[in-house]
């Protein structure tokens, strides 16, 4: 097979109808005699719901129905839970876990600020606005958790009664010796760091339209979702049908991130009263709802703990780590687990130990996010590699230097278990190779050496390192069915969900590389459960290497189909036949060139003749990916601080990684700039705040800060290629990793700017008022006055 | 409450009866059908919604329906051809600017309007115009590239025509 | 997010405008470029009975400079202004460019600004600072008042419901006067942490003549820094006199805290961008810009 199209920088081919305002997003559909649903959401951070009365507000102008628990109980199951321990990692690890599924609408307790607690249909979103302010609730608050260690508390009230506390998970995963390395150790340092809660925040909000055919008994769902089957198996598990009678579709989505691959109440919310109300149902999210009802991330505390010898080499590292689950522990072990497992990253360290409590608080659920606990825990580690520095008056690069891992200890086993249960073992790459590499490209020592002599004129630049090695790609699968029209155009149709990332362009040049067909006669289809029975969706840098692969195999088996055919009809041997640019011939005789549409004409019977093969062109293929492929990348930030405001100007931020080969380098590019924006946001701009009382004060765009483009510097790049032998096109996932490094790069880089002054960065976002906070505490500590 | 208005957009004057609350957003989406107009906060800070009035950008969530009654509005749909697309269009797919699309068609309007009045555009004059947008997906990187291409682009087909 | 119902009247006169005002009265809100204002109607945060959309209002969107007084009428938008003054008045030019982004300072109105009175926006200070004045109309007639008896507290002003502020006056810096403006925002475009704007002159014997300082984000409404102008004004400025006129006028101070930065920040940064901008202004002084 030739490679035509795998490694090219193709243009988009979704993008026209982007760029021309064609697109279809969830809010873009309408459907006659639709009704727009508006929720009553809880103003209480917890509260008994001790009665509703919506009489008022059935009788306000355009109202059709209001909606309470009590009215659509039957369809009331638990939302689906995810994250269960598997057995690989049961076998060598010791978790203990509760999850309770969350119900759509409150039954009787409200346990977060924006938990649902009525709806509202009306002939617009304004009257259901109008109508859901009279809808009278009466809440009797209840005690709130807003903070995770004192939720862990043994006097705290508790949240789940049956559980006893608030611990919804706890285990202790790690090998070696710490406590006789830290007793050895000539070097030792701890600090405690807080991640704190950040998201995704799509810039298309969240939005569900629910149809229901009496005819057919059966349902159609558009959803701004990343995981079209797994809202499909709810709707099973819920509505009690037959999988096929529920169709969900995932049209243009104006990104996820994570936050919209979490299973959320109105998935199931605004298909049950599409059907209570025999009429189609709209929601769409607005940008208040989707502050407090769309899932939040991060959220993270470590007591970290790392000690060396005097030489730099580390010897051990001991992490307690808290995470905040905010109301349900509907993740399970995802993101606990996924941090512990990335802790280590690129560095070479013999003995782990770390011990990981995840807590339920009266706040926004906590589910997956861009990097998913590894931004969370990289954070961690390399600030406390950079505070080891200080500790030993070692440059940090240096530092690093000494341990990271490089091509030769490829593959590396760490001695623990991945999330999935399968050994940990990195598969390729050269950390120590892509440290080197991104020091060059950045000008490391010039940096260095321009740092001191700006310093002496009262400019305090900065310059921080973080480093990742991050498992991609997680299985268990991803299917892809390839089908050829008479015309010998293909269908491709995966599991994989489209946000932004390209699939049309990525998956295409997949199959028309493997079909031997030109790009544009490939249409690819994602996010739709009639296309492709099974899926799991896209999150977790995962659609390439597992959707790819798949396509990949099918397109290989539908072009053998086209192979035997086109030997029948041209009466050759089958290893003769060569199919390109959508010409079938006969090897060495140019003359034999014929089309597929020819081909596939020849296939189909006829009253005259029966055809040369049967006409079965299509494929469907489903790789299976037992555990992951590790993807590793070197972040450099440049910042200078203001030391009379506390601004922090980022400079420069560059980015060495390797994710194996590469489809489409710009779209893996831009998926590098992207992610870097959203951690540059979590390092200098973006938190969602909470009060004492566990109310978001964050509720605009106003209050939750995303970046724009006068906080971000150029975004410089350097591409390593170490292909995974994982996969059969050596690819890694790419979809996350800039996201995980910037907070602790921009926290690393402040910190150095502001060394004369001992300032030690433990938290993030690294606003203003932070930093000259932190040059206070540091003058109070009796270090150099600002 | 309702009001009758008449708003001509992309040159086509339309008369419909909206409700006085209805946003200049709602009534491009609703009444017209024209959803390239894409609303992100509906509190004017995304940038999402941008349309042209009378040749300059606005929010079209920050205006209501009734303000645009005798107006000129620019939206997505009414730049391009009917076949291809426009330059600023074309550069922006060139560079890769734009990947789920959502934020794309009000960063075009504004550069389209910016362009006019910038000709020959800084990096750093490209940034402060964007920061009235929020983007989620490109980290503006490729944005700012476009909107210099675009820039380019712009200039060659007035110079050549 | 929509708002909640309201009822809407557009007059085309003046005098139509402040009849529709004195009867709705307290129920009634002035729409004029609605940049702060649609926003809270959208977050039902207001919730007037009527809107007095003022801008088919004939007669209003006149910039006006005569006598070193320029007036502003209120529906002169930021950007008409902000392209007015970029060759003209470069600190008019600078303040008005860090509000928001150009798409909102199409429609936002300069005078819709300083009646907003967010302690935090630009414009309510740099009234402050150039000794400007609102005109205001109402039942009982026209009346001006000035910019440091216009604002009471956090979005409050002394404006009667029943009266439209119909134009500001700045007095220009004289010629030769320089100025600062500085600001810290979270991001580009957002309303100041903390801000200060300077305006210097300079007397023939090198002292300074007369010196004007305002801060906005620092306490509950604009803030003059009379302590620091007091300290200059007459004196020779030297580097220390400076910061330490700049402390005095940020001791005065009493900034809230809110999630995106403490009291003591506003306080302490107050007296930084205030020796920032005064330092600008005298390095400016003379510049026939």
């Amino acid at each position: 097979m030739g490679a035509k199209y795998f490694g090219a920088s193709v243009k988009r081919r979704e993008d026209p109808r982007y760029l021309r305002g064609e697109g279809r997003f969830v809010d873009d559909i309408k459907l006659p005699g639709m009704l727009h649903a508006a929720f009553v959401r809880s103003p209480y951070a917890h509260a008994r719901i001790a009665a509703i009365r919506a009489d008022a507000a059935k009788r306000m102008p355009g109202v059709a129905h209001v909606f309470t628990f009590a009215d659509l109980e039957r369809w009331m199951k638990p939302l689906p839970l995810f994250g269960a321990v598997p057995p690989g990692l049961a076998a060598r690890v010791q978790v203990t876990m509760r999850q309770i599924g969350q119900l759509a609408m409150c039954r009787a307790e409200a346990r977060h600020v924006g938990e649902i607690v009525a709806m509202v249909l009306a002939t617009s979103r304004a009257l259901a606005e109008d109508a859901g302010e009279r809808v009278e609730v009466d809440y009797e608050p209840l005690p709130v958790l807003s903070d995770v260690e004192a939720a862990a508390r043994p006097d705290a009230p508790v949240l789940y009664p049956e559980w006893g506390d608030n611990v919804a998970l706890s285990f202790r995963a790690g090998f070696g010796d710490v406590e006789g390395a830290f007793r050895r150790a000539e070097a030792r340092v701890r600090e405690r760091f807080v991640i704190p809660r950040y998201v995704g925040m799509p810039i298309e909000t969240r939005g569900v339209v629910a149809q229901w055919d009496p005819r057919d008994g059966a349902l159609t769902t558009w959803n701004g979702t990343q995981v079209v089957h797994f809202v499909q198996q709810g709707l099973v598990a819920a509505l009690g049908l037959a999988p096929h009678k529920i169709r969900v579709i995932a049209p243009d989505v104006g990104g996820g991130f994570g936050t919209k691959a979490n299973g959320y109440p109105e998935d199931l919310l605004v298909p049950a009263a599409a059907i209570a109300a025999r009429r189609p149902v709209k929601w769409i999210e607005d940008r208040r709802e989707h502050m407090m009802g769309s899932a939040h991330a991060r959220a993270q505390v470590h007591d970290i703990e790392i000690a060396a010898r005097r030489d730099g080499t580390m010897l051990a590292v001991r992490d307690r780590i808290w995470v905040d689950l905010g109301a349900y522990n509907s993740w399970g072990i995802v993101l606990p687990y996924n941090t512990v497992a990335h802790l280590l990253g690129p560095h070479r360290v013999p003995n782990l130990d770390v011990e990981c409590r995840g807590v339920v608080t009266t706040k926004t659920p906590n589910a997956p996010y861009r990097g998913a606990g590894r931004p969370e825990t990289v954070f961690a580690m390399d600030r406390i590699v950079d505070c080891l520095a200080v500790e030993l008056g070692m440059d940090p690069a240096e530092l690093r230097r000494r341990n990271y891992l490089g091509e030769a200890d490829m593959p590396y086993e760490l001695q623990i278990p991945y999330r999935d249960g399968n050994p940990l073992v990195y598969d390729s790459g050269d950390f120590r190779g892509g440290l080197e590499a991104a020091l060059r490209a950045v000008g490391y020592d010039a940096l260095r050496a321009e740092q001191a002599r700006l310093r002496e004129q009262g400019i305090h630049r900065g310059i921080g390192i973080s480093s990742y090695v991050e498992g991609t790609a997680i299985g268990p699968y991803e299917g892809a069915t390839v089908r050829l029209d008479a015309s010998g155009h293909a269908v491709v149709a995966t599991g994989a969900c489209c946000q932004g990332q390209g699939h049309e362009t990525s998956f295409a040049q997949i199959a028309a590389d493997a079909l031997g067909i030109p790009l544009e006669w490939v249409t690819v289809v994602g996010g739709d459960t009639a296309a492709i029975p099974f899926g799991v969706g896209t999150f977790a840098s995962r659609s390439a290497v597992n959707a790819g692969s798949s396509i990949h195999e099918a397109s290989g088996r539908v072009k053998d189909k086209l192979v035997a055919a086109a030997a029948a009809l041209l009466e050759a041997a089958p290893a003769d036949i060569e199919i390109a640019d959508g010409l079938v011939s006969v090897r060495g005789a140019p003359a034999s060139a014929t089309p597929l549409a020819a081909v596939i004409r020849a296939a189909i019977p006829t009253f005259a003749r029966p055809g040369v093969a049967a006409p079965d062109f299509e494929a469907t293929v489903y790789h299976h990916q037992p555990t992951v492929t590790y993807t590793s990348a070197t972040h450099v930030a440049v910042v200078d601080v203001d030391a009379g405001t506390g601004a922090v100007k980022l400079l420069r931020y560059l980015v060495s990684h390797d994710c194996g080969k590469v489809i489409n380098p710009v779209i893996v590019e831009g998926q590098i700039h992207g992610g870097v924006a959203q951690g540059v946001g979590g390092g200098l701009l973006e938190e969602m705040v909470y009060d004492e009382q566990a109310q978001l004060l964050t509720g605009t765009f106003m209050d939750y800060l995303v970046p724009t483009a006068m906080e971000l510097p150029a975004i410089e790049t350097v591409h390593l290629e170490y292909p995974s032998p994982r996969n059969p096109l050596g690819m890694k996932g790419i979809g996350e990793g800039g996201a995980i490094s910037p907070p602790a790069a921009i926290a690393n880089a402040v910190e150095d700017a502001l060394r004369p002054f001992g300032v030690r960065v433990t938290r993030t976002p690294l606003g203003p008022s932070v930093v000259l906070g932190l040059l206070e505490q540091a003058a109070a500590r009796g270090g150099r006055p600002a | 409450m309702t009001r009758t208005i008449r708003v001509t957009v992309n040159g086509r004057e339309h008369e419909r009866t909206v409700e006085v609350r209805a946003t200049l957003a709602e009534f491009l989406r609703e009444d017209l059908d024209l959803t390239g107009t894409h609303v992100g906060c509906e509190h004017g800070v995304c940038g999402t919604c941008t349309v042209l009035l009378d040749g300059e950008p606005v929010r079209a969530c920050l205006m209501l329906a009734v303000q645009a009654d005798g107006g000129h509005v620019d939206t997505i749909e009414g730049l391009a051809p009917a076949e291809g697309l426009h330059p600023i269009q074309e550069a922006f797919w060139a560079k890769h600017g734009l990947q789920c699309g959502y934020c794309t068609p009000g960063i075009i309007m504004s550069t389209r309007a910016f362009l006019r009045e910038r000709p020959e555009p800084s990096r750093e004059e490209i940034r402060e115009m964007l920061s009235g947008h929020l983007c989620r997906c490109t980290g503006y990187h490729f944005i700012v590239e476009a909107i210099e291409e675009a820039a380019r682009a712009v200039a060659g087909g007035r110079r050549s025509s | 997010m929509k708002p909640a119902p309201f009822d809407y009247v557009a007059p085309a006169t003046l005098d139509e405008a402040i009849g529709t005002l004195a009867t709705a009265g307290d129920d009634a809100k002035v729409l004029a470029g609605g940049q702060s204002l649609i926003p809270m109607l959208a977050l039902r945060l207001a919730r007037p009975a009527v809107l007095v959309d003022i801008n088919r209002v004939r007669g209003l969107d006149a910039i006006r400079e005569a006598s070193g007084m320029l007036e502003v009428g209120a529906l002169v938008r930021q950007r008409a202004l902000e392209r007015w003054a970029a060759e003209r008045v470069p600190l008019l030019a600078a303040a008005l460019r860090a509000v928001a982004h150009p798409p909102i300072r199409n429609r936002g109105t300069v005078v819709g600004s300083v009646v907003h009175a967010d302690p935090a926006s630009e414009l309510p200070a740099l009234l402050l600072c150039l000794e400007g004045v609102v005109l205001a109309r109402g039942p009982k007639g026209e009346r001006m008042i000035p910019a440091d008896r216009f604002y009471r507290a956090p979005l409050t002003t002394v404006l009667d419901p029943r009266e439209l502020a119909t134009a500001v006056r700045f007095t220009l810096p004289p010629t030769g006067a320089g100025w600062g403006f500085a600001e810290v925002s979270r991001r580009h475009g957002d309303f100041a942490l903390v801000g200060a704007v300077a305006v210097l002159t300079r007397a023939p014997d090198g002292t300074v003549g007369r010196a004007r300082l305002a801060f906005f984000g620092a306490g509950g409404t604009p803030v003059r820094g009379l302590a620091a102008e007091r300290a200059l004004e007459g004196r020779a400025p030297a580097a220390g006199l400076i910061a330490e006129a700049a402390r005095a006028a940020a001791a005065g101070l009493s900034p809230d805290g809110d999630i995106h930065a403490t009291a003591e920040y506003r306080r302490r940064v107050a007296a930084t961008l205030a020796e920032r901008t005064l330092t600008a202004a005298l390095a400016r002084c003379g510049d026939p810009q």
